[in-house]
Formats: C-alpha cells, sequence, structure tokens
C-alpha cells in the first residue's frame, strides 16, 4: 500500500503528553516538518520553554537544551551567537515568553538576534493548572480570576506581535491560528518563513501562534476551536506585522 | 615573560582569554564595571563572542546557552547581580554545564555599599541558589592570582562539569599590580567536549536539562552531583601555609585580607608571639586537611573575615573541637588594619590560654 503521509524524522517516537483536543502538538509537528523540509535537521538546536512545552527536548530529534521559565531567548542568544551557522529554534508559551520572560523576549528582538521564536498562545497557564495568562482575554475566566479577567484588577492583555513590531530589528512577526486546517497550514507556511529567514542570515524571526486549551477553558474540543475563531482572534488578529523580504516595515 | 602592570578586573579578563573563553556576557554593576569593558574590547580581538546582556539573569543564561553549545563562557557581577544569576546558577549547575562565574563582592546585604566586603561566603560555598549543589570556588588575593585562578577555573570547571566561581573582595576590583601572564592557549589544545549541543540530529542529538522530573531519576543524578563533588574535596583542596609550623596562633582569612593578616603575623612574630597565617585559595572545596593539620600543634585559631563570621564556620568544622577558633570581622565596606588584627590574635591566644 502507498503511504501518503508519514510521521517527520525531526520528531522522536515518544508520545506527546499534550491533553486531548489541544493544538499545541500540531504547532510542534509543523515545526519539526519545517526543519526536515528546509534540510536543515543536522544544523538544528533547540531551547524547551518551562510550561506545558517543557518537554518539547523529548519530542525534537535533534539537540536541545531545556531552559528557566522565561529565559529561553538568552539561551538562544547564547548558543546563536557562539555557533551562527546553526539553526536556533525556540519554543515557547504565553506565561513563559510574555509574562516572566517578557525582558529576554523583547531584548533579544531588540538586538535583532537571528533565531527564530515560536510563541504559543492559548491565553492560559496550562501546566500549572489554568491561572491567569499576561495574554488571557477581558472577561475570561482563570483559577486566578475566577469571575473572568477584569481589567481593573487584573490589567489587559498583551499582544505581544503588536509590541514587537514597535522594535526595528525584528525581520518577520506573523500572528497565525490553529483552529481549523485553513490555518493549520498557513501557520505551517509562517513557520517555515520565519526557519528559513534565519538560515539566510536575515535576523530575528517571530511567530506566534493561537492554539487551544479545552482543559483550562473548560470547553468541548470542537467548542475551544470555535472559541478561537470568534474569540481569541478578536483580540489577537491574525497578520503579517512584520516582513522585511517584502518590505512591510 | 615579563610582567605587566594590570589592574585585577584586567587581570581576570586576560586569565580567562588565555584559557580559551570565547564567550562573555555581563551587565555593569560597581566594582566590576571594568571586566565587561575589557571584555567588550578584547573579545572581538580574539574571535570571542561579547555580549551586554539585558540583565544579569539574562547574562547566566546566555552563558547556560553558550556553555551548552560547547564554548568555554564567562559572567561577570558583583554581590546583588550574582544574587540575581542564581536561579541560572542552579540549573547550569543540576545540567552539569562547565562554565565561570566571578563574583567581585561588595557591601551587603540589599544594595549595600560598593566598598570591598566578604559577604557572599556562604552563597558562593553552600551552594546559593536552590537545590542539593556546589561551585568551585576560588578566592584570588592578587592580580596574579586573579588571573591564574581564572585560568585555572576553566580547566576545572570543565574537568568535573561543575560550574566555577571567581570569588574576589572588591579590593581585587580596584588593586593594580605587576602580573605575569600565561602563554594564549590554542583552541585546539582544550578538550573536546562530547556532551555539547552543538547541532546535532537522530541518534547523535544531546539533551542539556535540568528537569528530572521522576523522583527515581533525579535521587541517582543528585547523588552523582555529591559523589563528584567529594572527589573535587579529595582532590582539590588548595591552600598557602605561612609561617605555620611552629604557630602558637593561626590567623586564617582569604583574599586579600589574607595579606593583612600575614603583616600582622609578621608584627606579631616581632614581639615574640609565634603566628602564622592559612589563606585557603579554594574555598569549595574548603582545605580542611590545613586545618587538622594545623590544629595538631597550634594553641588557637583567628578567622578574620571582611563580614560577620561566614567562613569561620567552616574553620570551626574543619579545627573540629581541638583548638579554641575566634572571630574577627567588618563590615560595611570597612577594612581592618594589621594593628586590629595583632590585637584579636593576642586576645584570641590569651582566651585559649586561660582555657576560655
Amino acid at each position: 500500500m502507498a503511504k501518503v503521509f508519514k510521521k517527520t524524522k525531526m520528531l522522536t517516537d515518544a508520545h506527546l503528553h499534550y491533553c486531548p483536543g489541544c493544538t499545541h502538538g500540531i504547532v510542534h509537528r509543523l515545526v519539526a516538518e519545517s526543519i526536515e523540509e528546509l534540510g536543515l535537521q543536522d544544523k538544528a538546536i533547540g531551547i524547551a520553554p518551562v510550561g506545558c512545552a517543557v518537554f518539547a527536548y523529548d519530542y525534537f530529534n535533534c539537540d536541545m537544551q531545556e531552559a528557566a521559565h522565561g529565559r529561553a531567548p538568552a539561551v538562544a542568544t547564547g548558543i546563536k551567537r557562539c555557533l551562527p551557522d546553526r539553526l536556533v529554534f525556540v519554543c515557547q508559551g504565553d506565561g513563559d515568553l510574555a509574562s516572566i520572560g517578557m525582558a529576554e523576549t523583547v531584548h533579544a528582538a531588540a538586538r535583532g538576534e537571528n533565531i527564530t521564536i515560536i510563541f504559543i498562545n492559548n491565553s492560559i497557564y496550562g501546566m500549572t493548572g489554568g491561572q491567569m495568562a499576561p495574554t488571557t482575554l477581558i472577561g475570561q475566566k482563570a483559577t486566578t480570576c475566577q469571575n473572568g479577567r477584569d481589567p481593573a484588577v487584573n490589567g489587559y492583555p498583551i499582544r505581544v506581535c503588536e509590541l514587537l513590531a514597535t522594535l526595528d530589528a525584528p525581520y518577520y512577526i506573523e500572528r497565525v491560528s490553529t483552529h481549523d486546517v485553513k490555518h493549520v497550514l498557513a501557520a505551517k507556511k509562517a513557520i517555515k518563513k520565519a526557519l528559513r529567514f534565519q538560515a539566510e542570515g536575515r535576523g530575528y524571526s517571530f511567530v506566534e501562534v493561537l492554539v487551544s486549551c479545552p482543559t483550562n477553558w473548560h470547553m468541548k474540543p470542537i467548542e475551544a476551536l470555535r472559541f478561537m475563531a470568534e474569540e481569541t482572534s478578536k483580540t489577537f488578529p491574525l497578520g503579517v506585522y512584520r516582513d522585511k523580504s517584502e518590505g512591510r516595515e | 615573560m615579563a610582567k605587566i602592570l594590570l589592574h585585577g578586573t584586567e587581570a581576570i579578563c586576560e586569565g580567562a582569554i588565555r584559557n580559551g573563553c570565547r564567550a562573555f556576557f555581563g551587565y555593569p554593576i560597581t566594582p566590576q564595571n571594568e571586566v565587561p569593558e575589557y571584555m567588550s574590547v578584547n573579545m572581538p580581538k580574539v574571535g570571542g563572542v561579547f555580549v551586554q546582556a539585558e540583565s544579569e539573569v539574562a547574562a547566566i543564561n546566555m552563558v547556560y546557552g553558550a556553555a551548552g553549545a560547547g564554548v568555554r563562557a564567562m559572567t561577570s557581577s558583583s554581590s546583588p547581580g550574582i544574587s540575581l544569576k542564581q536561579e541560572g546558577i542552579s540549573y547550569i549547575s543540576c545540567a552539569r554545564i562547565p562554565c565561570v562565574i566571578v563574583n567581585v563582592m561588595r557591601a551587603g546585604p540589599g544594595l549595600g555599599g560598593i566598598l570591598p566586603a566578604q559577604g557572599d561566603y556562604f552563597q558562593a560555598t553552600k551552594g546559593g541558589g536552590h537545590g542539593d549543589y556546589h561551585l568551585i570556588v576560588l578566592a584570588p588575593c592578587s592580580a596574579q592570582e586573579a588571573c591564574d585562578l581564572t585560568y585555572l577555573a576553566f580547566d576545572l570547571s570543565d574537568k568535573y562539569r561543575v560550574p566555577a566561581m571567581i570569588l574576589a573582595d572588591g579590593m581585587i576590583g580596584q588593586i593594580m599590580e605587576p602580573v605575569e601572564l600565561p602563554p594564549m592557549r590554542p583552541l585546539s589544545d582544550i578538550p573536546k567536549k562530547d556532551w555539547a549541543t552543538d547541532g546535532g540530529y537522530g541518534k547523535d542529538r544531546r539533551v542539556l536539562n535540568s528537569l528530572i522530573i521522576k523522583a527515581e531519576e533525579l535521587e541517582p543524578h543528585v547523588n552523582a552531583l555529591q559523589k563528584t563533588y567529594d572527589e573535587i574535596a579529595a582532590n582539590e583542596q588548595r591552600c598557602e601555609e605561612y609561617m605555620i609550623k611552629d604557630a602558637e596562633i593561626v590567623i586564617t582569612a582569604y583574599g586579600t585580607v589574607a595579606r593583612i593578616c600575614k603583616s600582622a603575623a609578621k608584627t606579631l612574630r616581632k614581639e615574640g608571639i609565634k603566628a602564622g597565617v592559612i589563606r585557603p585559595v579554594t574555598l569549595f572545596p574548603f582545605p580542611s586537611k590545613a586545618y587538622e593539620r594545623a590544629a595538631e600543634k597550634a594553641e588557637a585559631f583567628l578567622t578574620v573575615e571582611l563580614s560577620l563570621g561566614q567562613m569561620v564556620e567552616d574553620v570551626r568544622l574543619a579545627v573540629n573541637g581541638k583548638k579554641p577558633v575566634s572571630f574577627y570581622g567588618r563590615t560595611g565596606g570597612n577594612v581592618m588594619d594589621e594593628e586590629e588584627i595583632v590585637r584579636a590574635a593576642k586576645s584570641a591566644l590569651a582566651r585559649a590560654r586561660e582555657g576560655k
């Protein structure tokens, strides 16, 4: 029988630990496929964050470093500056990237480090059990804002793509989603582009990927996807925020 | 090779560069700003990397990345900045990534003051961050030693895969002295690191990690770390013993304070009191053997520190109750003079003789 689909060799055979209905695992696959398709597997060094993707070092089939919470862009900077011909990629969630690691996020971008950051935004702290994230939507419930996020008490969600797009250095910034097949395919395109830009030495590339969290949103998987399409992407509009290859500043 | 006049911080940098350090990450803080300044100029000259990080936290994590990729890497800071690095140092220790951290100590706690102190002894030698771990800790007393010990720190750190700290008091950060520099070591001479994550795929892939979530795996990992510390304690104790053989009173101090103690010992001898000095060069491992030997003959010990008494605890553990151990310390950035030490030594000896 002819094989029409197979797993990329950039992923190990380890079982992903993600909850049923979560789209985080899809993003791992998109990153892994992109690296393989670009033929960069021998040069790849990945950095795992703290949060839901903490075990990413078990999944990506290449050299990996596991960073402290929020510090992945600094770790990536250390590697890439010393080994500029390697492909250095980072996966981080919203708590890791936009809360505890915001300084590292902004400064790696401001320096224009030639690295690729894949930002998983599911608007919640997944691994620790559903606490409010820097990207939790107004009104969205979390275990630390049980009546829903109230701007008067909890402030507003942070739009990271928009924030980073105020900096001069970043080469490529795009926000994509995983709520349906069409958007997953678009996400793949963006991720592959970001990695290619790095391989071409063009500079800092950043892809924010909206991901569902049925477990901590207390929704069925299908409902969670609908919520992303209808609510999450209202607060976090999809699109290209910077692409210097197309002259988009 | 002829000696050249160098600042203590420059001597640290040269010791690093000449033993293959090719990545430096730092953040400004007094009194060690000369280290990142010197590295920003001199790292590029040897094809190395210099990044002024956005924080001490970022700097130590850049070290994690660079050293994890197999490059000899260093960061430098002073007391409050070293506190910020502790998270990273704990991760680096668990992941067994060799690197060198320089602490030019200033007076604390808190923001404290910028004058010399030795109040970070506990933090440096007992772990510092969370979890069961130690660093290799070296304490220079001169610009020459600042160079030599930094050079040595890279070799020891690589050998044991344990991060090393240069624990210098603020005086080292300000002193200028003649230094004989070691020759530049070729990078090809430095042993390859078969664990480094420098880009690999499939069966050849490597992982550096400090998350060991299963209790049955974390315990053996921590036990293996402890075994390494035991080996280090057995093999790497270093100290200077000065006029110890017939000493009635052993004065003990590390760093530049030990130099004042040596002057005090000479003065005491002129007055007919047989004084000697033990100066630990390694603070971890603590050179206990030297104290055990000295405790056989000496009548009393006096520990002198620019703190309210930190190393004295290790001295008491090493002397193990055989002889009385007194303490004299100054803090807040004040440095004792020779006369204060002479007085403290006489009083320590007198108390010992009275059996107090």
